[in-house]
């Protein structure tokens, strides 16, 4: 298993299953991308919220009022505990939203600002 | 924006999609699918279990399997079968007959079928305790993604709550993959899912509590533990009480209709507490109040994969038929009899009573307005 840099901290491995009696499992290419600036690996194509899961990440956004963290339950995208900011969009469901080299993943507090179009944000 | 007119909208890729997809399609129609999900089959590409059922639903082969050659049946009608992926039909707008679509975040697009199929499955349903929103706290559906689909740990140590066979079938699962089971809690008086499930987990050590429920989920800002209590016959907390220390608490206590297409649509809803929720009235040919739109799968009525397929199939043929496509007389029968043969035992009876409240003979003087 590579070595990753994440909250596990240095050298720590992803959390993988690494045998299966039934199951064999393909990843995506391994790449990296930013969980709230820090540099993290997982597999592309794959959801944005397993690779968190997989770096020891469970925390994805904070509640508007109660200031409650919530992380995933439904992991199908009906449920909108997955929330995040994906390069500088709010409100993605990260559970069906696949990963890609270089994304830029933040915690969400709140509600989310959604960007102006206009603006010319930039796009992995 | 861009606007889409396919003669079939099959809405969900799973089991019930699937299958009314490519019965479609083998009737001559020109189906297209979407699919919310990045990958296709549903709930089936979790399942490592052999299936029961019977020979017809690939009783006997595990569930992912079964994923495979329903894709490798959609993939022989490629000409006709269109399938968008990551795609989340958001709305049903009746002023102009319209949905509308997201590919991926921000690709929006409207889709004007003649004929739609709701297969859209299911939601998980939650039990409230205090804690009950902290991560850690997954639906059992959610376990099983991270575990079976895409290979990654949900965790160390489990509890399950719900001993259906969901919460059987997940908890041997999560020891197949390595997580350690604390228990699992059943606030029912006894054990709601297939023996030879509960069996299998017995044989590995792990407890299966009766008339007991988790009282509250411990940790600041994760889980780490949980206070599970003894339930008395009117469920209420009478203890003893236990703590557990785990870092997931899988729920497992059972799933709700996905229908809001339906509703929206005008279909005639119903709530029917044996297919667990609201949903819609249809006829034998999977037709709701609505006559372009059909319902199949967990959408119709909580149940078994098997029987989706076969509900699938009918709406699939049914739609077919209704745009003129040439179909097999007499096949629809031939599935409902695959459908009493599956609804046989005793949960079976359950959905049998439930499908009586819902199924209609007719629309005279029911029909869409």
């Amino acid at each position: 298993m590579d070595e990753k840099v994440g909250p596990g901290g240095k050298g720590s491995k992803l959390a993988l299953i690494e045998e299966h009696p039934i199951l064999d499992f393909v990843h995506g290419e391994k790449v990296r991308f930013f969980f709230d600036g820090k540099e993290l690996e997982g597999f592309e194509g794959e959801p944005i919220s397993m690779a968190l899961h997989a770096n020891g990440v469970r925390i994805y956004r904070e509640t508007a009022e109660m200031h409650r963290p919530r992380g995933f339950f439904c992991a199908i995208g009906k449920c909108s505990s997955c929330f995040m900011i994906v390069d500088g969009v709010p409100n993605v469901r990260t559970c069906i939203t696949p990963l890609k080299a270089g994304m830029k993943v933040e915690t969400q507090h709140g509600k989310g600002n959604v960007p102006d179009l206009n603006d010319g944000r930039p796009r992995s | 924006m861009k606007k889409i007119a396919p003669e079939i909208l099959v809405i969900g890729g799973g089991a019930a999609g699937l299958s009314a997809a490519a019965e479609a399609a083998s009737a001559g129609a020109k189906v297209l699918v979407v699919e919310s999900d990045l990958r296709l089959g549903g709930q089936l590409i979790k399942q490592t279990h052999k299936f029961f059922g019977s020979k017809d639903e690939y009783a006997g082969t595990r569930g992912y399997k079964i994923a495979d050659i329903l894709l490798n049946e959609i993939d022989s009608f490629k000409d006709s079968v269109s399938i968008l992926q990551n795609t989340t039909v958001t709305g049903y707008y009746t002023e102009d007959d319209t949905f509308t679509a997201m590919r991926g975040e921000e690709e929006v697009f409207q889709i004007k079928p003649q004929k739609t199929i709701v297969a859209t499955g299911a939601q998980e349903r939650l039990i409230p305790f205090p804690n009950n929103d902290l991560p850690g706290v997954y639906g059992a559906g959610a376990v099983q993604t991270l575990m079976n689909v895409y290979g990654v740990l949900p965790g160390k140590r489990v509890l399950m709550v719900g001993a259906g066979n969901i919460g059987l079938i997940v908890s041997y699962q999560l020891m197949q993959a390595g997580v350690e089971v604390a228990a699992i809690v059943e606030a029912g008086p006894r054990i709601g899912g297939y023996w030879v499930h509960a069996a299998k987990i017995r044989r590995m050590g792990v407890p299966i509590l009766l008339r007991h429920s988790i009282k509250k989920a411990l940790g600041e800002d994760v889980i780490t533990g949980a206070v599970i209590t003894g339930l008395n016959e009117k469920f209420e907390q009478v203890g003893p009480e236990e703590e557990i220390e785990c870092d997931l608490i899988c729920i497992a206590v059972g799933l709700s209709p996905t229908t809001e297409l339906l509703s929206q649509a005008g279909c005639k809803m119903m709530y029917v507490p044996q297919l667990c929720g609201n949903v819609a009235q249809r006829d034998r040919t999977m037709r709701t109040s609505n006559p372009a739109f059909y319902t199949a799968g967990d959408a119709s009525g909580i149940e078994e994969a098997s029987a989706a397929m076969v509900e699938g199939r009918i709406a699939g043929l049914s739609a077919a038929a209704a745009l003129g496509y040439p179909t097999e007389h007499g096949k629809i029968d031939e599935y409902w009899s695959r459908l009493e043969s599956l609804r046989m035992g005793e949960a079976g009876a359950r959905i049998c009573q439930g499908i009586e409240c819902v199924l209609v003979k007719g629309w005279e003087g029911a029909s869409h307005e």
